[in-house]
């Protein structure tokens, strides 16, 4: 039986990952998704699961790699300036593909910014922030009801591809209140790491997907390590090895892009003029296109739910359309995703900017502006 | 019987070693397999994590689960593992740099927790990975690639740091006090809290030659001259104590243990809810 409930954002994504199997919780207070860390506290213990406050953002980072090693499904919440600090065992996740859940429920900055005040800062930050070139997988939620599905999503994924996958918030989602239907848990699906079910198998070996098979903690012996590392797992210096482990690397998210990206389209068979949004700021978009609509505006909506790896051949396509003449991309930052719209768009249509930098939301009345500009 | 030892507990298939010639890690990564082996730990229970530098790299060549992490966080990892897994026997090798600067916040918050894992630190008073820079043990006055005109840094006692952060068994060892040393792990990874064993090391190719303190032979026969037993210790003055250095048990404490303690509270969470 499915109930509904009203529920904050952060709330939900700790219902959401308890009910994807998360047990073990390592966070830093951080505002604004402290009360992930509060939540989780208080729920974990009840389903025999662990909370840890650790002493600072880096080793909470660490204690989830640590718990996820010997099998647990693990979590961490942070903002901002704690996401800078996990980036360096982050790409120690992507390199030991070691699977984990990182909440970056984002505020104002640069460094400590406007604590309490909603931002889409962090987008290429949770692309590139950590060194080297790896793997990334970050979605962002738009309601309370997708903090609970969506975390469960990235769990779901973390495990299918051994690799850390962001929930990348925003204070304007992880603050909001709403009703959530949740769902009965056997109705959830649920997603465990494939195990390497004898010991004939290689550690890291991967199948045609790019991803290797999980060894149970306790049974036989291995090593991990953030050295670059062949098939065993043990350190090596070769070229050759190295290059295909970064390759296998990129390629077992860019190649199954497909079955990882998830969008949401909008009034897109007529749209001349498409917001492209994501995140909180999809839901002034989406209130912007309605009433642009009413008054007769060819307008429709294009939202990555998963930010990383973008959706380009999807973006592609619909800017290559002959109908649309403009793409306003609106988001909470002073220009990041648009960089990857214009990088794919190219010269099929016009792009103009929508960004926010002084911590306060981009309303419906702003973007209902810029979709009536003259072109 | 060493050469059972290397068979059992070396994955001998891993090596050689990085080490230098001379350098006392191998000494200590010694001590801990006989110790492991004394105690007959089931080897697939046995989890051992480190952190980045020459010490560091002994998680390589061990022959258990093996986790070889990041610089200074070897701890925390290894709070994730033991929470996660109570049941395993967790071990962090760490090196002075890597526990005592870049890692000291975890060092000592996983004290004050005391969380059941076992740290024995390779500390050689240098950094040797990357060639010789003074670390947090190098003695005032030494001299480093990065202390070209001498130290000024003071020096911390490792073991001293983590007793007063809550360590609830501490001890030091040698490269040149094998059997003590031995016995000191053995007793850490016994004691049911955090404990920390801290192994003086010799690295000859930095540390000695840095500071004309010879190679590997005279850096142990200063070891062998100047360590005082601390039950010894604790009778001697602060003079007669002046340029030795202390060896043996430092402090031990019976206190409630972390994962212990968050078993009583997964009870209470389930009581209250049913």
């Amino acid at each position: 039986m499915s109930k509904k409930v009203l529920m904050q954002g952060n709330e939900a994504v700790v219902e959401g990952a308890i009910a994807a199997g998360m047990r073990f919780y390592a966070g830093y207070p951080i505002t604004p998704s402290t009360e992930i860390a509060e939540q989780s506290s208080v729920r974990l213990p009840q389903v025999g699961g662990t909370f840890i406050q650790m002493e600072d953002e880096i080793s909470s980072m660490a204690a989830v790699i640590g718990a996820a090693v010997t099998g647990a499904k693990a979590m961490t919440a942070t903002s901002g300036p704690g996401f800078s600090l996990k980036q360096e065992n982050i790409g120690y996740a992507c390199i030991t593909e070691i699977p984990c859940v990182i909440v970056d429920v984002q505020r104002s900055g640069p460094s400590t910014g406007l604590p309490t005040s909603p931002s889409q800062g962090d987008v290429m930050q949770a692309r590139w922030g950590t060194h080297g070139d790896h793997p990334v997988i970050a979605i962002s939620p738009a309601s309370v009801s997708e903090c609970y599905f969506l975390a469960i999503r990235c769990f779901n994924l973390s495990e299918k591809y051994r690799t850390p996958v962001i929930l990348l918030m925003d204070e304007i989602v992880g603050h909001l209140r709403e009703g959530v239907e949740i769902p009965d848990h056997l109705d959830i699906e649920v997603v465990d790491r494939r195990l390497h079910t004898d010991k004939g198998h290689m550690p890291y070996e991967a199948d045609e997907k790019g991803v290797p098979g999980w060894h149970l903690c306790g049974i036989g012996r291995y090593n991990i390590t953030g050295l670059s590392h062949d098939v065993s797992g043990f350190p090596t210096n070769s070229n050759e090895v190295t290059d295909k482990l970064v390759r296998r690397l990129m390629g077992k998210i860019q190649n199954n892009a497909d079955d990882i990206i998830e969008v949401q389209e909008e009034y897109l068979d007529d749209a001349e003029t498409v917001v492209l949004c994501y995140g909180g700021t999809t839901r002034a978009a989406m209130s912007a296109v309605l009433e642009a609509r009413a008054a007769g505006y060819k307008v429709g909506m294009f939202r990555p739910i998963t930010v990383w790896p973008f959706p380009e051949k999807r973006l592609k396509e619909i800017s290559s359309g002959k109908k649309v003449k403009r793409i306003i991309v609106a988001e909470h930052n002073f220009g990041q995703i648009v960089l990857e719209a214009e990088r794919i768009v190219k010269n099929d249509c016009k792009i103009d900017f929508i960004g926010k930098v002084d911590g306060t939301v981009i309303t419906p009345g702003e973007i209902l502006e810029k979709i009536k500009e003259a072109e | 019987m060493p050469s059972k030892l290397i068979e059992k507990y070396i994955r001998e298939d891993h090596l050689p070693h990085i080490w230098c010639p001379g350098c006392g890690h191998g000494i200590l990564m010694r001590d801990v397999a006989e110790a492991v082996s004394e105690l007959d730990l089931d080897q697939e229970k046995v989890f051992l994590i480190s952190g980045i530098g020459c010490s560091s790299r002994a998680a390589g060549y061990m022959d258990f689960n093996t986790l070889h992490t990041t610089h200074g966080r070897a701890i925390a990892f290894a709070e994730g593992v033991k929470l996660a897994r109570p049941d395993l026997n967790v071990l962090v090798i760490a090196g002075d740099g890597d526990i005592a600067a870049i890692g000291g916040n975890h060092l000592i918050h996983a004290a004050r927790r005391n969380i059941d894992i076992t740290v024995v630190v390779f500390n050689n008073d240098i950094y040797g990975m990357t060639g010789g820079q003074f670390s947090p043990t190098t003695p005032t006055g030494d001299f480093a690639t990065t202390a070209p005109y001498g130290n000024i840094d003071r020096p911390f006692d490792i073991a001293k740091l983590a007793e007063a952060s809550g360590a609830t068994y501490t001890a030091r060892g040698t490269a040149y006090h094998a059997q003590l040393t031995i016995k000191l792990i053995k007793e850490g990874i016994l004691h049911r809290g955090f404990s920390l064993i801290e192994c003086a090391s010799v690295c000859p190719t930095y540390y000695g030659r840095k500071n004309k303190k010879g190679g590997s032979v005279e850096l142990m026969t200063w070891q062998k001259d100047n360590c005082v037993l601390s039950e010894k210790a604790a009778k001697m003055t602060k003079e007669e104590l002046e340029g030795k250095l202390v060896i043996g048990k430092l402090s031990e404490t019976d206190l409630p243990e972390y994962t212990d303690e968050y078993k009583k509270i997964i009870d209470k969470a389930r009581g209250y809810h049913g």
